[in-house]
């Protein structure tokens, strides 16, 4: 039976009628066209389909759209407005990505690391992006894109 | 990966809930943050008709201490347990959620759902049973309190009977714990895990309990290595003694993980390692 579901995606209200088994990867991608969420792996590893959730990383491969029934989400294209994000365009700058795929989640996970912790250390920033995978340009420069946007924020 | 259709609830009481539960046995689960149960529904290793949704009902998700027992509601997110400074002093239980699956996983993941699921590879699991804590489980008839120890009855199967939901769990706090894991690469399950909690009198060990995780179709306490420890004063080669004892109480097999030669040494090596830090943090330090 669907439900109708309440969700703030990037500040505007969705109400929409969805089945209780509708992931929020696919509410989000499906439904609102916002194909900058990407579905990796399906199995909750990889970390492409992160978004935040009321401000907290989360994988939405592994969330029900009914689970974020009234609650705020952000995706990546709720981060950038007349320009990128510091944290986009510091990844831009570092040159940490290659193929690309994994770099919303990346960013992310990445944003929602700052708003909690403005300077983490390089540790730091290795665990909270351990739940990201990137299968082609290694993290060396990610970490660097991350270490760079919080230099840039905190100015 | 979508999962089959299910009906969803979303009660706003633990009443309501229990009722849900209770009125369609067997086909029923409980959603918690649902990082377990979400991905096998997903891939259809279980199917339901029935999720009751508990995140919305008031209550379950405060951490208070009390006279030296904290008391963690079971939708606490794994995530909110780092927060927390009254968990600090609960060394294994702060250990446990440094390191669960990865930290996107632990913002959504819940301590009433990593328990609950029943799976020995969960990390919560061994440290409720090394920390002695006590599971209050709440029906529509009757709420019961169940000792960590006697909560695991088989693979995925916990004492939690039909219509019962988690409700509460109450660590007693220990002079110094820990938990340690192995793990084959980021965000994995474990090849073994330990939990250590000691009350400690000086060198004399008042109490113990150890924890293994992933060696075992259910989390394990290792007994026989509490008694050695319990009532001595610990010192180098008691220690490894008891490290030895908890390796053969270890039951794992081989599988993707490792040998089971491979686990028992791990399960030695963590043993020795969380009593070690155990010790050292019920010094104070």
């Amino acid at each position: 039976m669907e439900r109708e579901v309440s969700i703030k995606v990037n500040g505007k209200l969705y109400r929409e009628k969805v089945e209780p088994r509708m992931l929020l990867v696919h509410f989000i991608r499906e439904r609102l066209g916002l194909t900058g969420t990407h579905i990796g792996c399906d199995t909750t590893n990889c970390g492409a389909c992160t978004v935040l959730l009321d401000g907290r990383a989360v994988k939405s491969c592994t969330v029900l759209a009914v689970q974020a029934d009234g609650k705020e989400v952000t995706t990546i294209e709720g981060l950038d407005g007349e320009k990128l994000n510091p944290v986009q365009q510091a990844f831009l700058d570092t040159h940490a990505l290659q193929c690309g795929f994994c770099t919303p989640g990346m960013i992310m996970t990445a944003y929602w690391l700052l708003s909690k912790k403005p300077d983490p250390s390089e540790q730091e920033i290795r665990d909270a992006l351990s739940g990201n995978l990137c299968r082609c340009t290694g993290y060396v420069n990610i970490v660097r894109a991350v270490q760079e946007a919080s230099r840039r924020m905190r100015k | 990966m979508t999962p089959s259709s299910f009906e969803y609830f979303s009660p706003s009481t633990l009443e309501e809930a229990c009722r849900l539960l209770e009125s369609h046995p067997g086909e029923a689960r409980v959603l918690a943050g649902g990082q377990s149960l979400i991905p096998l529904l997903k891939m259809r290793f279980t199917t339901l008709s029935y999720l009751v949704d508990i995140s919305r009902i008031p209550g379950l998700s405060e951490i208070r201490e009390e006279n030296g027992t904290l008391h963690i509601g079971p939708m606490v997110r794994v995530a909110e347990l780092n927060d927390a400074p009254s968990v600090r002093q609960y060394h294994a239980i702060a250990d446990a959620a440094r390191i669960i699956a990865d930290p996107l996983v632990r913002n959504m993941g819940t301590v009433g759902g990593n328990l609950s699921h029943g799976d020995p590879s969960n990390d919560l699991p061994a440290v409720m049973i090394a920390m002695n804590a006590v599971f209050t489980v709440t029906s529509t008839v009757v709420s019961r309190r169940i000792n960590a120890r006697d909560f695991y009855l088989d693979t995925f199967t916990t004492a939690l009977k039909e219509g019962e939901i988690l409700s509460s769990i109450s660590v007693p706090g220990h002079s110094g714990s820990a938990y340690l894991k192995q793990k084959r690469s980021a965000g994995d399950f474990s090849v073994a895990g330990v939990a250590v909690a000691l009350d400690m009198d000086g060198r004399l060990c008042r109490w113990c309990g150890i924890g293994l995780t992933s060696v075992g179709p259910v989390p394990l306490s290792a007994a026989k290595a509490e008694e050695m420890l319990r009532g001595n004063e610990l010192n180098a080669s008691l220690i490894e003694r008891a490290a030895s004892e908890a390796s053969m109480e270890a039951r794992p097999s081989s599988d993707f993980y490792g040998t089971a030669e491979y686990k028992r040494y791990v399960v030695k090596k963590l043993t020795k390692e969380a009593i070690e830090l155990a010790i050292r943090r019920a010094g104070g330090q």
